[in-house]
């Protein structure tokens, strides 16, 4: 573990990633204080409107944390620290949250931030129009406010994953004196906002660039240090590697280049890929089966395959080693919740054909024992080229691959709708707690037609829903984290999915950016504690 | 009446028989892709759940039978209101008109630039046909044509900014310096350069084949050959006569291009990152976004329409010998 400066200038003790073996961890010089202005540049890909509060796309992930504030910020062991709330108090039932809120806040427009306006997020924005916040916060009854500084969530059920989901980008308070009485959807501060974050918002001009500015009200002075943030767009994943290296960016988040180009970047003298500073979004690239076929009702068929997927050469020529080898259905960023404490399938091709003969899944005539069809996720080559690796490693099994290449709108309705499909390469966030991130795809009541990142393979298994549920309303974070230890085990005995890699979702950055993977968020973070040392 | 007036009479009768079928065949082939922006809302973020797709589809009005949405979509065009984008939050007319600029100065500095030089170079070809340089220049004109643009574009890049660090790699004007007047105007130039310079190559190669074919071909017609009876050296009989008649086809072929001007460059505006309207439309695709999409292509059909119109009555203009009756 390293104790950099920028840990413990933002008031975190260390790294939450003990015990992970991790390259290098990146560290230099330490700087004598933080570099006050500059303006810092950032790629993004364009949003449609800049608050998250009800649109959860990943751009506007990466951009609206720098305009709003949240409830709570989180550490690198995803413990939720004070931001918006100074404190919380959880009743024993786990049905009500008392949060005391900060006092002296502002919005961008000058007006005082208070509980009503968390009322009013929660109730009428979260819950009923957030893709997400729609499950988080489904069994909040009612949000009590006594006094401008306390809110008080009342909860049907405990929810536990709610401490879990308390950051900006993730629940979003909006100013409600602008949103009141408005249709949420449409209102003009959606392309405009008016938050309570270090940044303010200053000019969009479409398809160019977004720029923020300063907020010079912020409430922990003498923060921000930026005099601002541009987000420039660049469609182009080539154009972007090339602006890097030019050193017209500063940063670019959310793999903003195929790894082999990110690979290269990362050996120049300029750049760097900070090893920190995606823990919250615990990505991880997996393939879906189509359980509804016959030939994948027999889990020895399932293992066979798996057995014939390396997933260290995935990491390695794949993902150039900015992933670890999945080995379960949770990420090993979330910390809290992984454990490698589950059944393994080593490489064997020997074994997968022993395993397939074993199911009575005989060779025919010309070697093929079945023929499937894959999927690939149209985001990002390297969904495309682990469905070729899974094309040759098919191949030995006697398994043809078919792969199939399409638009975003053709894929969901064809995996999440239509259940048209054998097998997926596919890969999403963890997010912060696994009631949030993972349960969608195994949960056996979440197989709802039409909804994308549903559970679109169909696995119905009482044992794993039964973890599942416990999880969602036990209280105590040990048996809690427990639950989820027993839905890994089970999930990797019948193996549904196949999880392939726990990739990083990496950010470049100019070496002279300072502070920005300061919490799990990294470059979805606020930037609050950002500064430009040149 | 004069012929003209009828003519213009008719024509325009006839554009608006057009326009409206290319509105029907509009909104039929943009309903034929699977999916919608509701799914494909809800897919970026994440997911959701079944509830929240249904509340999106309604509140994009996407719940309603078809018929019925191509109902308020024709009304709603006769009210001149190309609708709402609910991708971006903002009225299609809105988004059009914000990337018009961008699109109109991409397209119409090269398109200008590959007319001028090709008919430079095109006649220059001809004149010298089977020489060298006539050999040298078709042979650029082809591999300009053959040329993918993003690569030309990728290497225009990787010189002029990552060596040269002459010009800037990507946008249209420099982000966060609030120029106007001249300054503003030179900085905009100074980013079209090379995305000009790419689709000048692009548009140039056909521009040199078509002139060069062109001018070979008048310059074995009789008048010519009556122009050199007369005495008339070479050069005045090419200044005087061929080049003038060898650019009906170009005019014809400008008008075509022309007309897809509002459609941009989707290859050259994404490596560019230059603000116009293929990169609107692209995207429009991919999310399903059909307010959008049937704006943009109503913009676009309404273009081709008039620039036809336009070049048929140029035409008839600089040669009387084509009829506008015709």
């Amino acid at each position: 573990m390293s104790f950099t400066r920028r840990n413990v200038v933002a008031g975190f003790a260390a790294a939450g990633l003990a015990g992970v073996a991790m390259p290098a961890v990146v560290s230099r010089a330490y700087a004598a204080t933080p570099k006050k202005g500059g303006l810092l540049r950032m790629w993004i890909a364009e949003p449609v409107m800049l608050t998250g509060a009800f649109n959860s796309t990943g751009q506007i992930y990466e951009i609206s944390g720098k305009l709003f504030d949240g409830l709570a910020r989180y550490d690198f062991d995803l413990n939720p620290k004070p931001q918006l709330a100074l404190s919380w108090d959880i009743s024993a039932d786990g049905k009500s949250i008392t949060f005391k809120l900060r006092p002296g806040v502002k919005w961008h427009d000058g007006k005082p931030f208070t509980a009503s306006d968390v009322q009013f997020s929660a109730l009428k924005v979260w819950k009923e129009l957030h893709p997400r916040g729609r499950s988080t916060y489904r069994y909040l009854a009612d949000v009590e406010v006594p006094d401008a500084l306390t809110a008080i969530f009342k909860f049907e059920r405990p929810s536990p994953y709610v401490m879990n989901s308390l950051a900006s980008v993730e629940s979003q308070i909006l100013p409600r004196h602008l949103y009141e009485g408005t249709d949420i959807l449409t209102n003009p501060a959606n392309l405009k906002p008016i938050g309570t974050g270090p940044f303010k918002f200053k000019e969009w001009q479409r398809g160019q660039y977004i720029i923020f500015e300063r907020n010079p009200d912020y409430w922990d002075a003498p923060k921000p240090y930026l005099d601002g943030v541009v987000m420039v767009i660049i469609p182009d994943a080539a154009s972007r590697a090339v602006a890097l290296e030019a050193g017209e960016l500063d940063v670019a988040g959310a793999i903003p280049v195929p790894l082999a180009d990110a690979h290269r970047l990362a050996g120049l003298p300029t750049l760097e890929i900070p090893v920190q500073g995606s823990e919250a979004l615990a990505f991880q690239a997996f393939m879906e089966l189509n359980l509804r076929r016959p030939y994948f009702q027999d889990v020895r068929v399932r293992r066979a395959m798996y057995h014939a997927i390396d997933r260290n050469f995935v990491r390695k020529s794949i993902y150039f080693d900015f992933a670890k080898a999945a080995t379960g259905p949770i990420s090993y960023e979330n910390a809290k919740f992984y454990t490698a404490d589950v059944p393994q399938y080593e490489f064997s091709i020997a074994k997968a054909n022993a395993l397939l003969d074993e199911a009575g899944m005989k060779r025919q005539g010309d070697g093929l024992r079945f023929k499937i069809t894959h999927d690939p996720l149209p985001a990002g080559d390297h969904f495309s080229r682990t469905g070729d690796y899974f094309k040759q490693q098919m191949a030995q099994l006697g398994i043809a691959v078919d792969i199939r290449n399409q638009d975003f709108p053709t894929y969901y309705r064809r995996v999440y709708k239509d259940y048209d499909f054998d097998t997926t390469s596919t890969g999403a966030f963890g997010l912060t707690d696994p009631t949030v991130g993972i349960q969608r795809f195994y949960w056996s009541k979440n197989i709802v037609p039409g909804v994308a990142f549903s559970n679109g393979s169909g696995y119905n298994s009482a044992e794993a829903d039964k973890a599942l549920e416990d999880a969602q309303t036990e209280v105590d974070p040990t048996k809690r984290a427990g639950l989820f230890r027993d839905f890994q085990k089970i999930v990797m005995t019948d193996l549904p999915l196949f999880p392939i890699a726990d990739a990083r979702y990496i950010t470049i950055k100019s070496k002279t950016v300072m502070n920005i993977e300061v919490d799990p968020l990294g470059a979805h973070g606020s930037f609050a504690e950002a500064y430009l040392a040149r | 009446m004069s012929r003209y007036a009828i003519f213009l009479l008719r024509r325009l009768a006839q554009a608006c028989i057009i326009v409206v079928g290319i509105v029907c065949v509009n909104f039929a082939v943009v309903h034929l892709a699977p999916g919608d922006l509701a799914e494909v809302m809800a897919g970026q973020g994440g997911g959701g759940d079944a509830g929240y797709v249904a509340l999106l589809r309604e509140r994009f009005g996407l719940d309603q039978p078809l018929w019925v949405q191509f109902q308020r979509y024709a009304l709603n065009l006769l009210r001149l209101d190309l609708g709402y984008s609910f991708k971006d939050n903002m009225p299609v007319a809105t988004l059009i008109a914000d990337k018009l600029a961008a699109t109109a100065i991409l397209m119409i500095a090269s398109l200008g630039t590959a007319f001028l030089l090709g008919i430079g170079l095109g006649t220059l070809a001809a004149v010298r046909h089977n020489s060298l340089s006539d050999v040298v220049i078709s042979l650029l004109a082809l591999i300009g044509y053959a040329t993918p643009l993003f690569w030309l574009g990728l290497l225009l890049i990787l010189l002029f900014t990552v060596k040269l660090g002459w010009l800037p790699s990507s946008g249209m004007r420099t982000i966060g310096v609030p120029v106007s007047g001249l300054a503003g105007v030179l900085d905009v130039a100074r980013h079209a350069v090379m995305p000009v310079l790419t689709l000048t190559v692009f548009y140039m190669a056909v521009f040199i084949r078509l002139m060069r074919a062109s001018v070979l071909n008048v310059a074995s017609l009789d008048f010519v050959r009556t122009a050199y009876a007369k005495g008339m050296s070479r050069r005045q009989a090419y200044t005087n006569h061929v080049v003038g008649n060898a650019l009906l086809p170009m005019i014809t072929m400008l008008g075509v291009n022309a007309g897809g001007i509002l459609g941009g460059s989707v290859v050259v505006e994404t490596v560019f990152g230059w603000p116009g309207l293929g990169r609107l439309t692209f995207d429009a695709i991919f999310a399903r976004d059909v307010n959008l999409l049937l704006g943009i292509l109503f913009c676009s059909s309404l273009l081709v329409v008039i620039t036809n119109l336009v070049t048929d009555l140029f035409s008839a203009w600089i040669d009387p010998r084509i009829e506008v009756s015709a």
